[in-house]
């Protein structure tokens, strides 16, 4: 199905308008902010149903590219959209979690609230044109441009210290990009093309693979983040506001692992199948050791964003078994991640914006004054430790059957994390919220407002719904998932082939 | 080869429109009185536009001089450049002299003679002819550095330009006289012709030695970069942008020319001289500028990195390696000139203030300067999607081409070194309390940083004339 209209480009792009029309509001007042804010959430929910139309007319027969727009750009770099099963639950994704995010953020902003808002907005726009691009060279400036609203976030808006956390974050995640970049270059010189769909079918020869597959590793694995390059994540989240948490966790970090299922392993089977031990050992360690951590902490985001680097050790683990069990349950756990540590640092904003804090020690006994709190609180809990019923289950379990395929140590030392990650959960959540409410503070805290209600109910029912019902969310990506494995097999049966021609 | 070879005017009338254009005014500047200085300034301007137009008139290559001067698609393309830049930092200029009392006729004439020397560097073909356009560009530009002559700072910041200056003058000449004694020929042709690669000797290698040496202390490469920091400090603001914009460009065009022109026999070993400037530059220009204060000093530290991040593109010593440093000299024209007029608008109460720290909260106070600075200075540091990534994006990639992997690597992570400078003084406009106002921008200045900003922030729409023109121009050389 295709349009008249360039619909990718809409989606990517519209954002803009909105950030155009915030710019031009005048005054500095409170009316000036207000209309801000509601610019920029119309925005996200005018951008949110258009990109519903990409999830109904999607066509989930085809590995092929749909929705493709290709124009002249830079000579051999083209303007390439387009999106297949795998990217377009991710724009989805995005699209989603936007305006439930700027709403989150209309009683926690208070100052320069303009400025916050254009920031999202750029930020919408480049996330989304992450996922879509179809061109190397494309794909790098909105993946790389990220940087520069959520440093903005973070260090205009964030915590006490912001600075230190944003321009880690920053000159991290550029130092890991900035190999990719030479990667992409030699890409270009080697295949002669910075087209993705054409890159997918190049044969790179075996010795490059490697260099590249380690340039490319270099700029995912502080993305995504994988031990040992995931300090600056603890920091980032603890120090950023609410709102950038949320797009923090739920989808910057999915950049690395789409970034491994796009360009790594397609591109670099060879490597990929030969370094997957390397993966799976930096994964397992990232388990279990940040869920120990995870154990140890005394501030809520901390806590969580620890969760979210073992999280993302089960993405890892479940991606390189190259399975298609590990991987629907990578992309399927990324999804889950991404809605589910959304909706749990939107639930530590809720606490925040009563209390100023995140550390666990003010809190506790919070049912008796927050009943309704409590069970968004459980339920998301819950679906982080991977309840069945829940969309972390589904995700969890898809990734772990994947592994015992494959390795099955992989697969027992990974499953000891889930037990840990039951153990960290379970435990923030009866120190906030059981025991007695003694704490002077506390007396008066209310429950959710009705804002805070319509931000959390759609992620609510999203984690049940597709917890039971995952099929919509897998059928999407089967054939894309399919089409990639028979490449990266048929790859790897080639390259045998050549080795037994070779040998004497 | 005739002696009484026709001169066709024609090839030379910008370098012609600049020199006479510099000797009339000169005239007008003695006969008139000291108050007309402004209107020699904007006489000066249009100079330098009408030399700008019949560069833009030119078509197809043509030699003068018995070949020791070329006129090509690559010296239009630069000489547009390196005009713009002079004519930019002219027009920044006069609000600055105004608060010293008045526009001396005496500055835009000197900027017109140093262009009109940037124009025959550019245009070199031979030794002869280089040497002729350095030092006319280089005396003049002695003179500028210290023209405050009641500044103490301005005076050595003139002084230590031209003891510096010389001492590497006479490098190059005696490079360039080892050249011509082990080559027999001053024209980069017949050099070239000359060079074989199996014929190149110590001598022949001492010489381009020298020669490099000299022509690394005019784009302030490290380790001839030390006057820098010093002259873009001392000098007075205007100056400063005008030495970070045009003479910068031409000396980068000539080093290109000289290398590629009329040692493309033994690119393995120049390239090897090069690669050396490429890192120690950007490695320098990264760290050195981390501990700056002074925003001026800190742009001279800039402008050496950026000088070694242009030169990767040339040790690739490919077509696409000069495309790269042509790409790259336009965007930092851009940023550059952009940066200054910035700079120039750091006013409260009257004085020029030059200390980072006085930006603090300037997203606050002055919500558009601010934006606009941190538009450059993301540029600057090299983040997609703004032009500066695009420059940096060429240079490499011809590296890469040409197998220079190691290069490549050392220079991006230090391009991440270089980030956290600039990124620093986002975080001072942003991320810190305001400060006091600044004043309002005078109209100029803030018509050029409005445009830079929106060029370096809108490149990438419509990013592909700028780079074929470059390709075009760097085929010429081929």
């Amino acid at each position: 199905m295709s349009y008249s209209w360039p619909i990718l480009s809409t989606v990517t792009f519209l954002p803009l308008v909105g950030v155009l029309l915030i710019l031009a509001l005048r005054g500095n007042d409170e009316s000036a902010f207000h209309n801000a804010r509601y610019i920029a959430l119309w925005t996200t929910l005018i951008n949110f149903a258009i990109s519903l139309l990409l999830w109904r007319d999607f066509d989930p027969t085809t590995a092929q590219f749909q929705f493709v727009e290709l124009r002249p750009w830079l000579g051999p770099i083209t303007f390439h959209m387009g999106v297949d099963g795998i990217s377009m639950p991710f724009v989805l994704l995005t699209t989603l979690l936007m305006p439930l995010t700027i709403l989150s953020s209309f009683g926690a902003i208070k100052v320069r609230v303009k400025e916050f808002m254009i920031a999202f907005l750029v930020l919408e726009t480049l996330m989304i044109g992450v996922f879509c691009s179809l061109d190397l060279v494309m794909f790098y400036l909105f993946f790389e441009g990220g940087l520069i609203p959520m440093f903005l976030i973070i260090g205009v808006w964030g915590g006490p210290r912001r600075v230190y956390s944003a321009f880690k974050f920053f000159l991290y995640t550029l130092a890991g990009s900035v190999l990719m970049l030479l990667a992409i270059m030699a890409i270009y010189w080697e295949a002669g093309t910075t087209n993705i769909p054409a890159l997918l079918t190049h044969d790179f020869p075996p010795q490059m693979q490697t260099w590249l597959w380690f340039a490319f590793l270099a700029s995912f694995a502080v993305k995504l983040p994988m031990w040992p390059v995931h300090t600056w994540l603890p920091d980032a989240h603890v120090e950023a506001p609410t709102a950038g948490s949320v797009i923090l966790a739920g989808i910057l970090l999915k950049m690395g692992g789409y970034g491994f299922l796009r360009f790594s392993i397609p591109m670099f089977p060879l490597a990929s199948a030969e370094f997957a031990p390397l993966i799976f050992a930096l994964s397992v360690i990232a388990v279990i050791y940040t869920s120990l951590v995870a154990l140890a902490q005394e501030d809520m985001k901390k806590l969580i964003a620890y969760s979210s680097v073992a999280h993302m050790g089960f993405v890892t683990i479940g991606l390189f078994t190259i399975t298609i069990q590990g991987l629907q349950g990578g992309i399927f756990l990324m999804l889950s991640h991404g809605i589910v540590s959304a909706a749990l640092f939107l639930c530590v904003g809720v606490v925040y914006d009563r209390m100023h804090t995140h550390e666990i020690s003010v809190f506790g006994g919070l049912v008796n004054r927050m009943p309704l709190y409590a069970f968004c609180f459980m339920l998301f809990t819950l679906a982080n430790v991977g309840l069945p019923g829940t969309t972390g289950f589904v995700g969890e379990f898809l990734s772990l059957l994947g592994a015992f395929l494959v390795n099955s140590w992989v697969a027992v030392l990974a499953t000891t994390g889930i037990i840990l990650s039951a153990g960290y959960a379970l435990w923030l959540y009866r120190r906030i919220i059981f025991g007695v409410l003694d704490k002077p503070a506390l007396k008066h805290i209310k429950d959710l407002s009705w804002r805070e209600v319509a931000v959390i109910t759609p992620l609510v029912l999203i984690t049940i719904i597709f917890g039971f019902h995952p099929n919509p969310i897998l059928d999407v990506s089967t054939v894309s998932v399919k089409a990639l494995m028979t490449h990266f097999k048929a790859s790897l049966a080639a390259a045998e082939h050549v080795r037994f021609a070779l040998a004497p | 080869m005739s002696v009484t070879e026709p001169l066709n005017i024609a090839v030379i009338l910008p370098e012609l429109i600049l020199a006479i254009g510099a000797m009339a005014l000169l005239m007008v500047g003695v006969t008139t009185r000291q108050e007309r200085g402004e209107l020699v300034l904007w006489l000066a301007v249009l100079v330098l536009i009408l030399a700008g137009i019949s560069v833009a008139n030119g078509q197809g290559t043509e030699t003068l001089f018995g070949g020791s001067f070329i006129v090509d698609p690559y010296a239009r393309l630069l000489k547009l450049l390196t005009l713009t830049g002079a004519a930019v930092a002219l027009i920044m200029s006069i609000g600055y002299w105004r608060d010293a009392g008045g526009v001396k006729f005496e500055y835009p004439v000197l900027v017109l003679f140093a262009s009109t020397g940037m124009l025959m560097m550019i245009s070199a073909f031979g030794l002869i002819a280089l040497y002729v356009g350095l030092e006319l560009q280089s005396l003049a530009l002695y003179v500028v550095a210290a023209f405050r002559r009641d500044s103490a700072r301005s005076s050595e910041a003139g002084l230590k330009y031209f003891v510096l200056g010389a001492l590497s003058s006479g490098m190059l000449l005696y490079g360039a006289s080892l050249v011509y004694g082990f080559t027999g020929s001053t024209a980069f042709s017949q050099i070239a012709a000359a060079v074989q690669p199996s014929g190149a000797n110590l001598g022949l290698i001492f010489g381009l030695v020298f020669l490099m040496a000299g022509l690394a202390f005019k784009i302030s490469a490290v380790p001839f970069h030390m006057w820098t920091p010093d002259v873009y400090e001392g000098a007075p603001t205007p100056v400063t942008a005008f030495f970070a914009a045009a003479p910068k460009i031409a000396a980068m065009a000539l080093t290109v020319r000289v290398v590629i022109s009329a040692f493309p026999a033994i690119t393995m070993e120049w390239r090897q001289i090069v690669v050396f400037l490429a890192i120690a530059s950007m490695a320098l220009g990264a760290f050195a500028a981390i501990g700056q204060h002074n925003i001026k000093r800190l742009m001279a530290y800039s402008s050496i990195g950026h000088m070694g991040y242009a030169l990767v593109g040339l040790a690739a010593g490919t077509a696409e390696g000069v495309q790269g440093v042509i790409v790259y000299l336009a965007i930092y024209l851009v940023m550059t000139l952009g940066t200054f007029a910035f700079i120039l608008s750091m006013r409260r109460d009257g004085k020029m203030v030059e200390e980072i720290g006085q930006l603090s909260g300037l997203s606050r106070t002055n919500p558009m300067m601010a934006l606009a600075l941190a538009v450059l200075l993301f540029s600057l540091a090299g983040i997609p999607p703004l032009a500066g990534f695009f420059a940096k994006f060429y240079v490499f990639l011809a590296a890469i081409e040409a197998g220079l992997y190691a290069l490549a690597v050392i220079g991006v992570l230090l391009s991440v070194v270089g980030a956290y400078y600039y990124l620093r003084i986002v975080k001072i406009m942003y991320f810190d309390d305001p400060a006091e106002r600044f004043e309002p921008m005078s109209a100029p200045l803030a018509t050029i940083l409005g445009v830079s900003g929106v060029l370096i922030l809108l490149y990438f729409i419509y990013p592909a004339p700028l780079v074929s023109a470059a390709g075009v121009a760097a085929k010429s050389l081929f």
